[in-house]
């Protein structure tokens, strides 16, 4: 079953980009610094106005209101930001059980007041916070930037098992192309203004 | 209760004490006498000239003139409103929502009053319509500037935030929220502390000229309670519609947000 589907998208200096996701795979996507990555990421997302066609589970993205969308294909960005005072205020109500004992974390985390978090705990957190909103779609942009080895592997594993049980449909961005090749199924590179597949890894 | 009459020159003498203050201040290197002059000068050429097209429309008074004078004071707030934000929608917009915001609630409530409250004959009779509609706009005015400069800024500075709460699934409406909130309470903050401070604090401007010009102070209260009242309102429901219109105007019909569509200006 395709997942999500886009078809010639267009997004800042990217063409015509085409990719079908399966339900429960996951693409890693590379490329150097400042060649859209983010920017591809932001237009699945519909965050900026952009070319083509997106499709989740065969729904067109303009048949969908725009933050019905964004709930369903969930952007988990770089550097998160947290606005109110608590942790727990910017989870929905009852994800205490989903988030205690995931990716080290007590029960009691709900109660941290944000201002204490470390970047890596905020970004474990901000990953948290989006899979406890149900997404179909997740569309990690370098999830892993601020941890250590220890704590990489630990989200990686988990993420994995995550993404497998939900279905998801997941666009992995990374600098690091070890982590691709652990955790993608298919890989895709950012050459010049195109995104080119490389097939035949599975 | 004769009004004295207030000759030309003993007008100079106060403005011997504006000149005095700006000698100081010259003296003083404060770099505001330069500012100070001009703004007296332009309060009195502009109040002179005002004073004039007052008498002449007081003694017409036909409707069309009392309309064109509304439309141009009209026009010259929304101008304001634009030069006093530091971020403004592009391509008319900030014009456009400024002045209609101002242009429904100040119009609406004066005309309401006039009607309904204090009842002239005819309703627009310049004498009550021009100095209650100048009242309404000043203070609109001042509420609608406010809250959109309070709007476009926090929008601008808080931009990561308001995406990060769109990625969430979010709602336009739901991200902006505590930035609305805000930018309403700043437009409304002048006109609810002015209220909560009237008569103890302060004796308002109106009041305290309808008394130095002859009228009974109970009288004055009156009217000035009304012109607060009705100022309050016009301001809130201007201000309403002015966060309401520019917040919607920031995102587009996807809901993401669209900075693409402020402007940065150099304030004056």
């Amino acid at each position: 079953m395709t997942r999500l589907l886009l078809q010639e998208v267009c997004a800042g200096s990217l063409k015509g980009v085409n990719l079908a996701l399966a339900a429960g795979e996951i693409v890693g996507l590379s490329g150097p610094s400042g060649s859209g990555k983010s920017r591809l990421l932001r237009a699945v997302a519909d965050l900026d106005p952009h070319g083509g066609e997106v499709f989740l589970d065969g729904q067109p993205q303009d048949s969908i209101p725009g933050h019905i969308w964004r709930q369903r294909v969930m952007m988990v960005p770089a550097d998160s930001q947290w606005w109110f005072d608590h942790v727990g205020a910017h989870f929905p109500d009852g994800a205490g059980e989903f988030v205690a004992g995931a990716l080290g974390f007590s029960a009691g985390v709900m109660d941290w007041p944000v201002s204490r978090l470390s970047s890596g705990e905020r970004q474990r957190l901000a990953i948290l916070r989006a899979l406890s909103r149900q997404p179909r779609v997740l569309l990690l942009d370098e999830p892993s930037a601020n941890l250590d080895d220890d704590m990489t592997q630990q989200l990686e594993h988990w993420l994995l098992e995550q993404i497998r049980r939900r279905e998801l449909g997941v666009i992995w961005v990374a600098h690091d192309h070890h982590q691709l090749d652990r955790v993608s199924d298919r890989q895709a590179f950012i050459r010049g203004d195109t995104l080119e597949l490389a097939h035949g890894c599975d | 209760m004769a009004v004295i009459d207030l000759a030309w020159w003993k007008l100079a003498l106060a403005t011997l004490l504006i000149l005095a203050l700006a000698g100081i201040s010259l003296q003083a290197r404060l770099g505001i006498t330069r500012t100070l002059l001009v703004a007296t000068l332009r309060t009195m050429i502009q109040l002179s000239l005002i004073g004039l097209v007052l008498e002449a429309l007081f003694a017409s008074s036909a409707f069309y003139w009392v309309a064109l004078m509304a439309t141009v004071m009209l026009l010259v707030a929304g101008r304001e409103v634009i030069a006093r934000q530091q971020r403004r929608l592009r391509g008319g917009w900030a014009f456009a929502i400024g002045t209609g915001s101002m242009f429904v609630s100040s119009f609406t409530v004066a005309v309401l009053t006039l009607t309904v409250v204090i009842g002239p004959e005819p309703w627009y009779e310049p004498r009550y319509a021009i100095p209650l509609l100048g009242m309404m706009l000043g203070n609109t005015m001042t509420g609608v500037a406010l809250s959109l400069d309070r709007l476009t800024e926090s929008v601008w500075s808080q931009r990561a935030v308001i995406e990060n709460r769109l990625m969430l699934g979010d709602s336009w409406r739901h991200a902006l929220e505590d930035i609305r909130r805000h930018a309403m309470r700043n437009g409304m903050m002048p006109s609810i502390n002015g209220m909560a401070a009237a008569g103890v604090v302060s004796l308002p401007g109106m009041m305290t000229g309808q008394i130095l010009a002859g009228s009974p102070p109970a009288l004055a209260v009156k009217y000035q309670i009304l012109v607060m009242l009705t100022i309050t309102a016009g301001t809130g429901f201007g201000t309403l519609m002015a966060v309401s219109w520019g917040s919607r105007r920031l995102f587009d019909e996807r809901e993401r947000l669209r900075l693409d569509r402020l402007v940065q200006q150099h304030s004056r």
